[in-house]
């Protein structure tokens, strides 16, 4: 057990610290579900140059290069948390296709479109789940059927997030309707410009239309634009899929939300009490400051195995479920603390936090539900941590 | 930087578990708790064998001079084997107390011995540490006792008491000692040893060499951390026992592990008690290298392992249906060891206004 960085360690952070403070007045202010700016393009294009962004993608693919080092990637990640500076472009064109790309592209896809993906040039989207394939994510029914050189695509897509803004997809359909489920599935990649894709925004309960429908018709897409072979594509996605569980149920957020409930209940009053005074709403907040405490110091132990190269099993399979919870009791607790205030919304007067506490307290609802169910991950940590049998196959009809 | 254990660190805890596999098996355990045996004698000697007793204890002492996080893992270990022998007073409180606010002569009267095994010491400071009941209390009046003090913590074996008076002094007092009655209590958990000390002007020696607050506080913070890791073993057997049961018992022509509504509520027994041990890391770590957060960082450990464990042992009982309801089972043993955990040293509620004052978020 040691808590401290090593000089080396320490050094870099510094690094870190003299590029933040030499260019942190340059940052652009962060960016919802749009197209980046071209101020964030700019900023993008600094942190790729100085190993902020992209740090680990080769450069031959526009990336900057640097040997995987977990420490270094969470000091960057820290230094730019406190300094309350965005990090580089994620989204899900370069946290989940261009790790995809690097373990399973051929060279000529890779030299194509990594690096206009980490610029941000090139913004995609996830055409994964359907009206009727939602955890059981293989079932897809999205149809693509050969015609001469090209796959032609019909049927539905939906939880595609930026999907409005997006230039490509990448997207999960059926080539081989005669094998079974997981065998017949293709990953390919297509332009949103192609005729025949419909976008539709799909307004969730927050109000906002945080996703969209996607609809094919007769779409034709080249079947050199895939990646991995035919009927490989379950596997290919599968890739991915454990990049986007790793996203969800961050510790480092929890901890960020925490000190702002504190600093809201010590600010608000009910009756001229503070917040903070109400024994009630003070016990919630010690409840869940042991649960932030715990899963930060989760977050260090995961750490520490993936420093050494080790698999921390079922210690890593819990962290969507719990994250995202906790999250989410999280913004209950402000709710709660507000009262008749903690359900203000949109641009009512005496909205605080811009009524951000009831969008994220619903919003977090979608990230328990998304990303694998909460009942998917129960699945997962009772078979694949606690080793219990699967449900039994339902006999064929 | 290095969030884990060391391997000297995980050779030693599976030493002690490998160990109480062997003695500490649930017949034994049962024996023990139907006898009210304060000390399970033969296994207290493998612990012995082990260094257990003396493991924080100076090796110019005849210990091992080990930290807290070593303790919190033999604690774990003794959770999880429901051990029936004395730790929590007797190797960690009160050789802390000794060695931080001791004389010289005490220390040398009384650490080898601890950590030797041929003695064992209780703590009686629950008026202090979880707030006094029924006029619970201990008056010091020029070296002598009156009052009386509760809950005191590996009591029946004890030679010597460590008891923290009303104004926050701490002393040490023979268990032989004149006008001293003890009081043998029953609680839920026969696998340790609860009793109350009656004081009538009982000569007593005061551990007056240091900083007595400080080391009060380091006793309690320590106490802590060790019912925290040892709900987290007790917590994390129920679960491994839920999970074979669930894997072994059949109805509906299949075994109910693969039922959803039963691998569900193990997955969330898991997902709950598996974050805590890095709580109770991090607790024990700061105990040792980071002071200024030790008391805020026991506190959490205390409450919320007492939190995640209720959860556990109530839902672990559930899963193994009518038979974790009866005694020949013996799953309440553990059941029984994590309501009691949840007790001692301050409740959760308790613990947490502390937390909060801790950090200025209510007044004392």
């Amino acid at each position: 057990m040691d808590l401290a960085y090593s000089p080396e360690y320490q050094s870099f952070r510094d690094e870190v610290r003299g590029f933040i403070a030499r260019h942190g007045k340059d940052a652009p202010r962060r960016f919802g579900l749009s197209r980046p700016s071209s101020e964030y393009l700019a900023w993008q294009k600094l942190l790729i140059a100085n190993g902020y962004a992209a740090r680990t993608i080769p450069k031959q693919y526009g990336g900057y290069g640097a040997k995987p080092d977990i420490l270094q990637s969470r000091i960057i990640a820290e230094e730019f948390a406190n300094a309350g500076l965005p990090t580089g472009l994620s989204g899900q064109g370069i946290s989940m296709f261009v790790p995809t790309l690097l373990e399973l592209g051929t060279e000529e896809q890779k030299k194509k479109w990594i690096e206009p993906t980490l610029k941000g040039e090139v913004v995609w989207c996830q055409g994964y789940s359907e009206p009727g394939s939602g955890s059981d994510l293989a079932s897809l029914q999205t149809k693509a059927h050969e015609d001469g050189d090209d796959f032609v695509i019909n049927g539905q897509k939906i939880w595609t997030s930026t999907a409005h803004a997006a230039d490509m997809i990448f997207c999960l359909v059926r080539t081989e309707p005669d094998k079974p489920k997981h065998e017949g599935i293709s990953y390919l990649i297509f332009s949103m410009k192609t005729p025949g894709i419909e976008v539709r925004p799909l307004t969730t309960m927050t109000g906002h239309a945080e996703f969209n429908e996607v609809f094919f018709t007769d779409v034709r897409v080249p079947k050199t634009q895939i990646v991995g072979g035919r009927g490989q594509g379950w596997f290919v996605a599968n890739a991915t899929l454990k990049h986007e569980r790793g996203m969800l149920g961050d510790p480092n957020q929890a901890g960020t939300r925490l000190k702002e409930i504190v600093g809201l209940m010590q600010k608000e009053t009910l009756d001229g009490q503070r917040l903070i005074d109400n024994p009630l709403f003070r016990d919630r907040l010690l409840q869940l400051q042991a649960r932030v405490l715990a899963m930060q110091f989760h977050g260090l132990r995961l750490l520490t195995a993936a420093t050494k190269g080790e698999d921390a099993g079922l210690a890593r399979l819990i962290v969507k479920l719990q994250g995202c919870e906790l999250n989410h009791q999280l913004a209950a607790l402000a709710i709660d603390a507000l009262g008749e205030l903690g359900v203000l919304y949109g641009d009512s007067p005496h909205l605080r936090a811009d009524g951000s506490w009831q969008h994220r307290y619903m919003f977090d609802l979608g990230l328990i539900i998304g990303g694998g169910t909460a009942q998917i991950q129960k699945n997962i940590i009772s078979e694949r941590g606690l080793n219990m049998p699967r449900e039994p196959k339902p006999a064929k009809v | 930087m290095e969030f884990g254990l060391s391997e000297d660190q995980r050779l030693m805890q599976d030493s002690v578990n490998r160990t109480l596999e062997k003695v500490s098996a649930l017949e034994r355990v049962r024996k023990a708790a139907d006898a009210r045996e304060a000390r399970a004698q033969d296994i207290w000697l493998a612990l012995v064998e082990l260094g257990v007793p003396g493991m924080l204890i100076g090796e110019e002492h005849g210990g091992m001079g080990l930290k807290l996080l070593d303790a919190a893992l033999v604690a774990e270990a003794l959770g999880r084997h429901v051990a029936p022998v004395p730790f929590i007073a007797s190797t960690v409180m009160a050789p802390l107390a000794i060695m931080s606010a001791g004389a010289a002569r005490q220390q040398e009267t009384w650490l080898p011995k601890l950590a030797s095994g041929e003695a064992v010491a209780g703590v009686a400071i629950s008026e202090r540490a979880a707030g006094a009941r029924e006029g619970g209390g201990v008056t010091a009046s020029e070296g002598k006792l009156s009052g009386k003090a509760l809950f005191v913590l590996d009591f029946g074996a004890a030679d010597v008491f460590i008891v923290a008076d009303k104004a926050g002094g701490l002393h040490l007092v023979d268990a032989g000692a004149r006008g001293l009655t003890r009081v043998q209590l029953t609680t839920i958990d026969l696998t340790r040893s609860i009793g109350e000390l009656q004081f009538d002007n009982v000569a007593a020696e005061p551990l007056a060499s240091g900083d007595g607050k400080l080391a009060f506080r380091r006793m309690l913070d320590a106490g802590r951390v060790m019912l925290a890791a040892d709900t987290l073993g007790a917590g994390w057997m129920m679960i491994d026992k839920a999970v074979a049961y669930a894997k072994e018992r059949k109805q509906f022509g299949r075994v109910i592990g693969s039922f959803q509504a039963v691998k569900h509520m193990c997955a969330e027994m898991a997902a709950e008690l598996e974050p805590g041990r890095s709580l109770v890391w991090y607790a024990a770590h700061a105990f040792d290298e980071l002071p200024d957060e030790a008391p805020l960082m026991a506190a959490h450990a205390k409450a919320h392992l007492s939190e995640v464990g209720r959860f556990v042992a109530r839902t672990a009982t559930e899963v193994h249906g009518g038979m974790g309801f009866t005694d020949l089972l013996g799953l309440h043993y553990w059941f029984k060891r994590i309501g009691l955990d949840r007790q001692l040293l301050g409740s959760p509620e308790r613990v947490r206004h502390e937390a909060a004052v801790m950090q200025g978020w209510a007044a004392d």
